[in-house]
């Protein structure tokens, strides 16, 4: 089965150039600006869309997109309603792949199978769930790759050779490689050890690799990506919106523009990046 | 539910770390080459009888083990029903059961070459052992500690500090134990390479329920002997607190195939279960948490609700996975006391018994009330005082002192 992102991809490979990731919070600061936050992103050159589920103790996340999650669900956000943001975005938007982020239990308590199909029906074309390691697979990832969503994996610096292949066995659409041990907003990892890492699971897959953790600037947006298939942001353009706020934490009429102009100058970085090599 | 009974309630958990179908491995990919190392070190280390032995004789000089099983016997006398024996942890050297599970845990982590140590703490017990024996070992000890909780157990903050660990307050989400959980979950993912993560609890990702519960099994293990010394037989009843539900579980394993004994875990119902409370069991649903499947509370989307109770060891919106199971099975009855109630039992111990407990252990001895005046002369029943409350002393002497007013 051919999802949206493996559509994208094999476009990407075509043109030569790596994947802009870009990774925001559903329903931050409110539910009706983050449908426009989201809908111009792919105007400014973001390639992949990525939308974090909100969550009340997001483990694997630095500040930055705790307080993001805290205020969408303060703004009443739900999974369900991410589900409408992505219906929302659909509308116009039939091409740009949507992955959809974040941590199990919403799911579980959605209930599975009503999910999956749910979010397929939404627009949604693949799931990176933070808390689900292949030694849970039975539980989201076996049955949404028979959904036809793509159940994309992390890798990290301590997957190692020996662990890598598990990891992989059941990944689909993308490899997420954390480019450092740590939480979301760290950091970043210089690229020539990215670079080794990405060649080390290349050796053990042939699905494209985008890389995130740590990248905030253009110019580390260019390096990453010169080693990698993509490069995903997150915290920098959530901190682009955060900064747009008002006193109170309400948009303002610049907080579309913001988070699109960062958008449009982390695009540029990447797209001047050289294809990594195959 | 129609759930077919074990041959034997002490077999758990399968090879995935799962007791029915709560518990698991629900954590990040950074983290989990390092659990399966965990499992790996401590499954040899349990096979090792080095290891068994020198962990015997920190129990036995440093710790001070035996703890006691004591006749409450005034105490006995006002309830006018079972008799009552306490089953004195809050002996232990640091004032709870907290010190058995750090002891394993650090022991381990000397054995796997870790140098780094930090924790989550709640009312500041499970912090306090760990920083007791960081120091005992000569490690880094770093402990976090949800802001509100920090001003709530003054005393056991000093008492980690002085001790030499570094405590840090941590200010996210609801201030309290899960959002101590949360943040010592961000530090490991970040120094994983050096850092062990000694969980004050039977709860997180496989094996940590397990070798809790293990290392806190020497609670029941030593009680079952010393009624057979005192009586001449087993117990008919267990009772002890749960927050993640170490104690208790510690007290209850080795007596779960016993089905003469009957077992009581009491949750904290905070202001009422119609209010704010902790009790997950009562009041809540299966979720994932913290690297495992149990009984949660949370909202219709699946959101983790503020916990509430009076004790801060026992403010946590979750329950250990081998806790979940036993509930469903239906091998042990899970209660629940008020803040009330568990002030009443505080005030009630002391004055009888010249025992000051900790509020977590309060909980448990409010049950008590409740039970034993039901149950006949000849009835045993025993219940885990998990901690002193030499901690407590300040918060509850203000709460009477406001009350009296």
């Amino acid at each position: 089965m051919t999802t949206r992102i493996d559509t994208r991809f094999a476009e990407l490979k075509k043109a030569g150039r790596s994947a802009f990731v870009t990774f925001l919070m559903a329903g931050d600061p409110d539910p009706a600006t983050s449908l426009e936050i989201i809908k111009a992103l792919p105007k400014s050159g973001a390639d992949v869309i990525e939308i974090g589920m909100p969550f009340t103790d997001p483990m694997a996340d630095g500040p930055s997109i705790q307080a993001a999650g805290l205020r969408a669900l303060k703004a009443g956000m739900t999974l369900k309603k991410t589900l409408e943001l992505v219906r929302g975005f659909r509308k116009d938007d039939n091409a740009t792949p949507i992955v959809l982020m974040g941590y199990y239990n919403p799911i579980y308590i959605y209930g599975v199978d009503k999910f999956l199909v749910d979010a397929k029906g939404a627009g949604v074309d693949g799931l990176i769930i933070v808390d689900l390691p292949p030694e849970e697979d039975d539980e989201l990832c076996l049955p949404a790759m028979k959904a036809g969503l793509n159940f994309i994996r992390l890798a990290t610096p301590t997957t190692d050779d020996k662990r890598l292949p598990a990891v992989l066995a059941n990944t689909s659409g993308f490899v997420y490689y954390v480019s450092i041990t740590g939480i979301t907003g760290a950091a970043a990892a210089d690229s020539s050890a990215v670079s080794e890492a990405v060649a080390r699971i290349k050796r053990h897959t042939k699905l494209p690799v985008c890389v995130g953790f740590g990248i905030r600037t253009p110019e580390t947006a260019r390096a990453i990506a010169s080693h990698a298939n993509g490069a995903v942001v997150g915290t920098a353009l959530v901190d682009a919106l955060k900064n747009s706020l008002d006193a109170e934490g309400r948009a303002t009429a610049k907080t579309v523009n913001a988070v699109a102009e960062l958008t449009a100058s982390l695009a540029q970085g990447v797209k001047g990046a050289q294809q990594a090599a195959e | 539910m129609n759930i077919a009974k074990p041959n034997s309630y002490r077999s758990g958990p399968d090879e995935r770390g799962h007791f029915g179908i709560f518990g698991g491995r629900f954590v990040a990919e950074t983290l989990m080459p390092l659990i399966l190392d965990l499992e790996k070190a401590y499954t040899a280390a349990k096979a090792d009888p080095a290891f068994q032995a020198e962990m015997n004789g920190y129990l036995k000089n440093y710790v001070g083990r035996p703890s006691p099983l004591y006749f409450a016997e005034r105490l006995t006398e006002h309830l006018g029903g079972a008799k009552i024996y306490l089953k004195r942890e809050e002996l232990n050297h640091t004032g709870s059961h907290k010190v058995n599970n750090v002891l394993g845990q650090i022991m381990l982590a000397r054995r796997m070459g870790k140098k780094r140590i930090i924790a989550e703490t709640g009312a500041g017990q499970h912090g306090v052992a760990t920083a007791t024996l960081c120091a005992r070992f000569g490690l880094e000890c770093v402990v976090y500690m949800g802001a509100v909780d920090v001003e709530r157990q003054q005393p056991n903050v000093i008492r980690m500090e002085m001790l030499g660990a570094k405590v840090v307050p941590v200010q996210s989400g609801t201030r309290t134990l899960k959002d101590a959980m949360n943040e010592a979950l961000r530090d490991w993912v970040t120094n994983v390479h050096n850092t062990f993560y000694c969980i004050g609890t039977v709860a997180g990702p496989h094996p940590y329920p397990t070798l809790v519960r293990d290392f806190q099994s020497i609670i029941g293990n030593e009680t079952k002997a010393q009624m057979q010394e005192v009586e001449g037989r087993l117990p008919d009843s267990l009772v002890a607190c749960i927050g993640g539900g170490s104690n208790a579980m510690g007290l209850f394993h080795p007596f779960l195939d016993d089905s003469t004994v009957e077992i009581f875990g009491v949750e904290a119902a905070g202001h009422g279960l119609t209010q704010l409370h902790a009790a997950s069991i009562a009041g809540g649903r299966p979720g994932v948490l913290h690297g495992n499947r149990t009984y949660l509370l949370m909202d219709a989307d699946g959101q983790i609700q503020d916990a509430h109770s009076i004790s801060a060891g026992l403010d946590y919106p979750g329950i250990g996975p081998e806790h979940s199971w036993l509930h469903e099975i239906g091998r042990v009855n899970y209660l629940s006391a008020t803040d009330d109630e568990a002030l009443a039992a505080f005030q009630l111990l002391s004055k009888l018994e010249g025992i000051i407990p900790a509020l977590e252990p309060a909980h448990a001895i409010a049950k008590v009330m409740e039970l034993a005046p039901k149950r006949a002369k000849d009835h045993l029943m025993v219940v885990n005082l998990s901690g002193r409350g030499d901690k407590d002393v300040p918060q509850v002497g203000d709460i009477l002192r406001g009350k009296s007013k």
